[in-house]
């Protein structure tokens, strides 16, 4: 990698959590409604993992889908503006949080019913296998996800297809206030790859380097024709489940031990041990995050809300 | 009679059914630990224990499978469905399997359970989780539905609804959790696919349940400072439908509105206004009107999201309308 992109990849990752700060900031005005599921704690997963795919590459994933937006390219100024409904908001305003999606950066979506993505994954796999374009498409979804039916169906018929498919979980350790353990049956989720044959592996979500040098081998194997693959990648929120959640099922204390894994300080630190970036050029990075989201908000605060007439708007394609 | 909200009130329906009936439990995610996403069932789970109040993955089609296999054992279950938009998620045990075993099976098998689920719009969610899909539901035979307005019928609905022999569907609205009303303490049963009136009237009958009742209250306000008199008749249970009341209000008035929150095509005010004309043709002064969400998937836009809704406004121009 190239000293830039290593300074690119901080930089995603102080975004996000500035941009989520800043959001639940602009949850408690009342300026966002409906749900809001932060990220915060899990910069390094996507950014990590979405540092391996390439243009052509497709994205889709659940509805924690802010950090994963940026990673793939979307400006932090519509992904207020959608949160705040307005017209400039990357889906006008009609979605929400949960549904941010630029389908000219091949980001296919945030998606809210839980699995429900998977086996449209699958699909946007099969359309590039039947077209012939060596791309790979990369499904994110949480542990919770995985004890859903359709996680289960969409797994076995894309390894009955060969389809080239990334399946990743993000394993924060809880869906809503349940451990992994009281919902899942294996609680190393990877082990239910197992079930459909598929090559399976670990990350850890914290460590921005080790889940881009994972998942970058296996999107390789992938784009080589190899059939899918499922990364289980450890991590944590640090915030609750959606704004408002009353946190009655887990230990400040548990907090508070995941929190000392910062993976932004985490990987900060690698780059000044390993000599990569001083501590002013980080600074400075902080910097250019902090002034991004400041004219990002300005950007979304300022921008117009939709039209009357785009209520009946897309309910069917107009030809 | 204490004064309740609509959350209490089901809240306390579940409870004491629970106390009665030992056969009675609930499960469905966060039910338990979290006390329920709408913090229907806080404290049961310190009280009844895991065993009767269950936790479960996230997965609507085993909650609902797993219902209805404990219910043909004899059991009670109260599935929950953390909102109506994910019972799609399990359609197919709900209407091929909750609503079909009875009959299919010639009255051997008997599957007494109920699915809670709050639905509506409103509240920015969103198009997956802001749907008002009640008429669908109430489309198949062997399924009951049910959607109380007020705390009173939600306390004694439910109640209904756990004992009912047969599967039913309990549809809350989310927007109404907070509303307060008079709730008789202990023993109190509404029984299931009866309607009834909410306030009398003589020039128009307003049909109407849910959510929209607590609209169409308001509607009645206004037009009664007009000298315009309006029935409201609720109808509480959508199948078995009830159009007792209805019919007999309408033969007074000569003239209907249906209000709903879902979308009109196909819904519950197309089949109110189809049964007003089947059995009171002769009484019509001006055809039924109804009063329902704008054809369009829910956006998640504040504003565009009430321009779909139905509010006051459009009931009481409704009501001009057929006068
Ligand atoms: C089919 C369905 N059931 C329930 C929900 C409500 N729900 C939203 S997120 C969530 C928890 C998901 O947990 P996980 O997959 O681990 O993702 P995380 O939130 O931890 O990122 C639940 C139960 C839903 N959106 N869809
Ligand atoms: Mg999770």
């Amino acid at each position: 990698m190239e000293k830039q992109e290593y300074l690119n990849l901080y930089h995603q990752m102080v975004v996000i959590r500035l941009l989520e700060e800043k959001v639940a900031e602009l949850y408690q005005q009342g300026k966002i409604g409906g749900f809001l599921h932060l990220y915060i704690g899990q910069e390094a997963v996507s950014t990590g993992l979405i540092s391996t795919r390439r243009p052509e590459d497709r994205v889709i994933t659940a509805y924690r889908d802010h950090g994963v937006a940026i990673n793939c390219g979307l400006p932090a100024g519509g992904i207020i503006a959608e949160m705040l409904g307005k017209a400039t908001g990357v889906s006008g305003g009609k979605g929400g949080s949960m549904h941010l999606a630029d389908v000219e950066k091949n980001f296919w979506g945030g998606h809210a019913i839980v699995g429900a993505h998977l086996p449209l994954a699958a699909g946007l796999a099969l359309g590039d296998q039947y077209q012939g374009n060596a791309a790979v498409t990369i499904c994110m979804f949480g542990d919770g996800a995985t004890n859903i039916g359709f996680f289960h169906e969409a797994l076995n018929l894309s390894k009955v297809w060969n389809l080239p498919v990334l399946w990743v979980c993000e394993n924060n350790q809880y869906g809503m206030g349940t451990a992994v353990e009281r919902a899942s049956a294996v609680s190393e989720i990877r082990r239910k790859a197992d079930g459909y044959g598929m090559k399976n592996a670990v990350a850890d979500g914290m460590n921005l380097m080790d889940v881009r040098e994972v998942a970058g081998k296996m999107m390789e194997e992938i784009r080589a024709g190899g059939g899918p693959q499922f990364l289980e990648i450890m991590t944590y929120r640090f915030r609750g489940h959606s704004m408002g959640d009353p946190e009655r099922y887990r230990k400040p204390d548990e907090i508070r031990k995941w929190e000392e894994n910062d993976p932004i300080g985490i990987y900060r630190k690698y780059l000044v041990d390993h000599q990569i970036a001083s501590e002013d050029e980080l600074n400075a990075q902080d910097q250019s995050a902090e002034k991004e989201i400041a004219e990002a908000v300005e950007f979304a605060e300022n921008s117009p809300e939709p039209a009357a007439e785009e209520l009946f708007k897309h309910i069917y394609v107009e030809e | 009679m204490a004064r309740i909200t609509m959350r209490e009130a089901i809240s306390q329906a579940l409870w004491e059914e629970m106390e009665r009936d030992e056969r009675v439990f609930i499960l469905g995610e966060e039910v338990g630990v979290w006390g329920g996403t709408y913090a229907v069932t806080k404290g049961f789970y310190d009280h009844f224990g895991p065993k009767r109040v269950k936790d479960t993955p996230i997965a609507e089609a085993a909650i609902i499978g797993a219902a209805i296999g404990a219910a043909l054992t004899g059991l009670r279950p109260v599935a929950e469905m953390m909102t109506i938009n994910f019972a799609f998620v399990a359609m197919d045990h709900i209407v091929n399997e909750a609503a079909k075993l009875h009959y299919m099976f010639n009255g051997q098998m008997r599957v007494p359970m109920v699915i809670r689920a709050p639905g509506g719009g409103g509240r920015q969610l969103g198009a997956t989780h802001s749907q008002t899909p009640d008429a669908i539901f109430a489309h198949f035979p062997g399924l009951k539905v049910v959607a109380p307005g007020t705390p009173a019928d939600a306390k004694g609905l439910l109640k209904a609804a756990i004992r009912s022999e047969d599967p039913v569907l309990f549809i809350e609205h989310a927007t109404l959790y907070q509303t307060r009303g008079e709730v008789p303490e202990g023993e109190y049963i509404v029984p299931i696919g009866k309607s009834t009136v909410q306030r009398p009237g003589k020039d128009v009958t307003i049909v109407t349940y849910s959510k929209m009742l607590e609209l169409s209250l308001k509607a009645a306000d206004e037009l009664a400072k007009e000298g315009i008199e309006a029935e409201i008749v609720d109808l509480r249970s959508l199948r078995p439908l009830d159009m007792g009341p209805v019919i007999e209000s309408f033969k007074k008035t000569n003239r209907a509105v249906v209000v709903e929150e879902g979308w009109p095509s196909y819904g519950v005010g197309a089949e109110v206004a189809t049964r007003i004309y089947e059995q009171a043709f002769d009484y019509a002064d001006a055809p039924v009107k109804r009063v329902a969400q704008k054809e369009v998937p829910l956006p998640y836009n504040r504003t565009l999201e009430q321009m779909a809704l139905p509010h006051v406004e459009d009931i009481v121009a409704a009501v001009k309308e057929v006068l």
